[in-house]
């Protein structure tokens, strides 16, 4: 049974398939046109400068959070806990803003650090957890609850509007604290130009040093890692706050471009996006931005969806889901045939 | 084999995507509208589901009533625009598509985009902006395009209070409270005031001993993880004695709670908000809903935008006294719950005429702040912007998020 080298390289493209098909079904069965509906979407990310920029600018903290992801997940870790980490770093960078007031070089650069070493510590507190026997996912999922009850303490008590504390979110930061914006979007290019940094830095550590190749020992087998000398201990701490830090650039970049100001629910859920779209990529540093690019557009695209047939919201978040669905359960070729075969043969059997 | 079988089924995929694509009906889902022609479109920008029983309904069936109402009108309508469920979208993005399908009025229904409209609506400015329930256009921070609507419910909350107080048992009433700022602070005082005075004027008991407890939920509505959970708040009330709940958050918690608890014979009540039909998911323990029905002034906005003719102002439209139940002609209303009953339904409706006629005002001072700050003093009353800017909860209220 030989099969030519493309099929394994192309075969995901057949449950994406399969999940447009069904999204397609899914409209029709809403009386929507398919081809009018994937249009909306395709207009609504890509149909103007302005739409494109805000669909790079929702795609910039999900890409930062994605690339932190390959990290630990390259070291066998489930940081789930990369949405507290995110609205860490959102704090971090907001305790910046509110309380000094630089020229704003200095200033952003200031607050792009803090937010880095916040979502590093927050990363690094559950890396400890794990060590103390908790697991990341557990520990995770707990600090990202701890992240946002700090965000509606903060908000509503010592960080509250002049006007009066409620629960909505700071002041806006003062105009040298927020990155320049172009246009009337909320694209800014330096946070571009950072989450390009970024993945240049990743691509280099996962590929090009022996950090990254320590990772991935210790990510394929612990107990042989620690044989050939690589400390899982310090390992583990190193590649959590690697994650969080770019989680928490991902968390600056947020409040100070897309928003102004610290608010509630300031990632809405992008560290959970981030998993989705790493485990979508098969964990692959070249497809991992291409799919969050994708992920941001459907999103972003999805408004103009919603506005343009007056369908359910979440449409744009039940195709991607669909899409992630299928490639988890089909995607994997070899997997897929080793189960093919065991089945066959259990059927001989009986 | 295998990969026969991949190629047969990947044919079989691609023939029935292009006859899918191909037969689609041209026509299917809404269009958009033709540019050019006269009619006009409405933006209309929800917080919530379209269908929340609560706030977000009774705006989107606002919209309804204008495009009923105003031949040749449309109404496209954004919901849940809010960062927990919808993080990739922004009320600039979602504005300019409305503005490029062709609307001339566009509003936006929270206090959540009350800074945001401001921003906007300077960028549009042949566009007229809506805000409802900001004060940017009292306060002078809007540009000239864009106006504020708000309904005057304090007098509706003070006849929910009353309704309450006319049948606690417990003599303690619980209030879900969605998150703190001046609308929500002076709409629960409100409730609290008219609950004290009918509690003295129809019971005959010292309004003092009168318990009133007010838990913030964080958030207009549940946000799970993120705000208190309304569902365990209304429980967490009835256990701890409160045997009447009034709801002011965006949908029905609180209703719902004291209808399953009430299925299980207990003595619970409760009063809804926002929406005319929002006691309807059990009928038989509500005492009535006090009601926004953003219909008629829509339609007036709508129409004065219609003709040209629509200018700045900050409308803070109250009731209809005359028609008070009445969707189609008053902004805000009450209407009977079939919990209201005999003697407690008679006191609430003379209560509510005396308020009709001024007779009774539940703003007259001493008016006592909860830090012991007399905010109106005896032989005074409270200002409309007296009112409408409330610092806090007042003396007597408790307190807790």
């Amino acid at each position: 049974m030989s099969r030519p080298a493309w099929l394994p390289r192309l075969w995901p493209l057949l449950p994406s398939f399969v999940a447009l098909l069904l999204t397609s079904l899914l409209l029709l069965a809403f009386g929507a046109s398919p081809p009018l509906a994937f249009g909306a979407i395709w207009e609504g990310a890509f149909g103007n400068q302005d739409r494109l920029l805000t669909t790079v600018a929702f795609w910039i903290p999900l890409m930062l959070s994605s690339l932190g992801l390959l990290i630990s997940f390259r070291a066998g870790l489930w940081n789930i806990g990369i949405e507290g980490q995110f609205i860490l770093g959102a704090i971090g960078a907001s305790w910046v803003a509110l309380s000094l007031q630089l020229p704003a070089p200095l200033q952003i650069s200031l607050q792009m650090l803090a937010a880095m070493a916040a979502g590093a510590l927050w990363a690094g507190l559950a890396g400890v957890l794990k060590r103390w026997g908790v697991h990341e996912i557990f520990g995770g999922l707990a600090l990202n609850n701890l992240a946002i009850i700090l965000t509606n303490y903060l908000i509503a008590g010592p960080w509250q509007p002049p006007e009066g504390g409620s629960f909505r979110g700071t002041a806006p930061f003062h105009a040298d604290a927020l990155l320049p914006l172009v246009g009337a979007t909320r694209f800014s290019v330096v946070a571009l130009g950072l989450a390009l940094l970024a993945f240049g830095l990743v691509v280099l550590a996962l590929r090009n040093s022996a950090w990254g190749l320590r990772l991935k020992a210790l990510g394929r087998n612990p107990r042989s890692a620690l044989l050939l000398g690589v400390s899982s201990r310090r390992e583990t701490l190193l590649a959590m706050a690697f994650c969080g830090a770019l989680a928490g650039l991902g968390g600056a970049v947020r409040v100070l471009s897309w928003f102004d100001s610290l608010r509630q629910s300031i990632s809405g859920g992008i560290g959970y996006l981030a998993l989705m779209v790493v485990i979508l990529a098969a964990f692959r540093l070249l497809w991992t931005p291409l799919v969050a690019f994708f992920f941001a557009a459907v999103l972003s695209g999805s408004v103009v969806l919603q506005l343009r047939t007056q369908l359910h919201s979440s449409l744009g978040n039940i195709l991607t889901g669909v899409l992630v669905l299928l490639v988890l359960l089909f995607g994997n070729l070899d997997s897929l045939r080793a189960w093919w075969a065991e089945w066959r043969a259990g059927r001989r059997r009986s | 084999m295998f990969k026969m079988k991949v190629s047969f089924v990947s044919a079989v995929l691609l023939t029935l995507a292009l006859l899918l694509a191909a037969c689609a009906p041209a026509g299917s889902g809404a269009q958009p509208p033709a540019a050019g022609d006269d009619s006009l479109v409405i933006g209309l920008v929800l917080v919530g589901p379209r269908n929340d029983r609560g706030w977000s309904q009774a705006h989107y069936e606002g919209g309804q009533f204008v495009e009923a109402n105003l031949a040749g009108l449309q109404v496209i309508v954004f919901e849940s625009l809010n960062p927990a469920d919808k993080p990739e979208a922004t009320l600039a993005g979602v504005v300019a598509d409305m503005v490029a399908q062709g609307a001339q009025l566009i509003i936006t229904t929270s206090d959540e985009f009350e800074e945001d409209t401001t921003t906007v609506a300077a960028s549009h400015p042949d566009v007229v902006f809506i805000n409802v329930s900001g004060d940017d256009a009292l306060t002078g921070e809007a540009p000239p395009n864009l106006g504020n609507i708000m309904g005057r419910m304090e007098d509706m909350k003070a006849i929910a209070g009353c309704a309450a107080a006319l049948n606690t048992q417990t003599g303690h009433l619980g209030y879900l409270g969605p998150l703190v700022n001046h609308e929500t602070v002076r709409l629960t005082a409100s409730a609290y005031l008219g609950a004290r005075h009918c509690y003295e004027t129809y019971r005959g008991e010292d309004p003092d001993t009168l318990q009133f407890d007010v838990t913030w939920i964080g958030f207009w509505f549940n946000i799970p993880g993120v705000t208190l959970d309304p569902t365990e708040v209304a429980n967490n009330f009835f256990d701890t004695g409160v045997d009447v709940l009034l709801s002011g958050i965006d949908t029905t918690e609180a209703i719902d709670v004291a209808g399953q608890r009430a299925a299980a014979d207990e003595a619970v009540l409760a009063v809804p908000y926002d929406y005319l039909h929002a006691c309807d998911s059990s009928p038989a323990f509500c005492l009535g809903v006090p009601f926004f029905s953003w219909g008629p002034a829509y339609l007036a906005a709508a129409e004065s935008v219609a003709r040209g003719q629509w200018e700045q102002s900050w409308a803070w439209y109250g009731a209809n006294w005359d028609a008070l139940t009445d969707p189609a002609q008053t902004t805000v209303g009450w209407v009977d719950g079939e919990g209201l009953q005999g003697q407690a339904a008679a006191d609430l409706h003379d209560f509510i005429a005396k308020l009709a006629s001024g007779e009774v005002d539940l703003w007259a001072g001493p008016i006592v702040l909860s830090d012991g700050t007399v905010y109106v003093p005896a032989g005074q009353s409270a200002t409309d912007e007296q009112i409408w800017y409330l610092p806090s909860l007042l003396q007597g209220m408790g307190e807790s998020r």
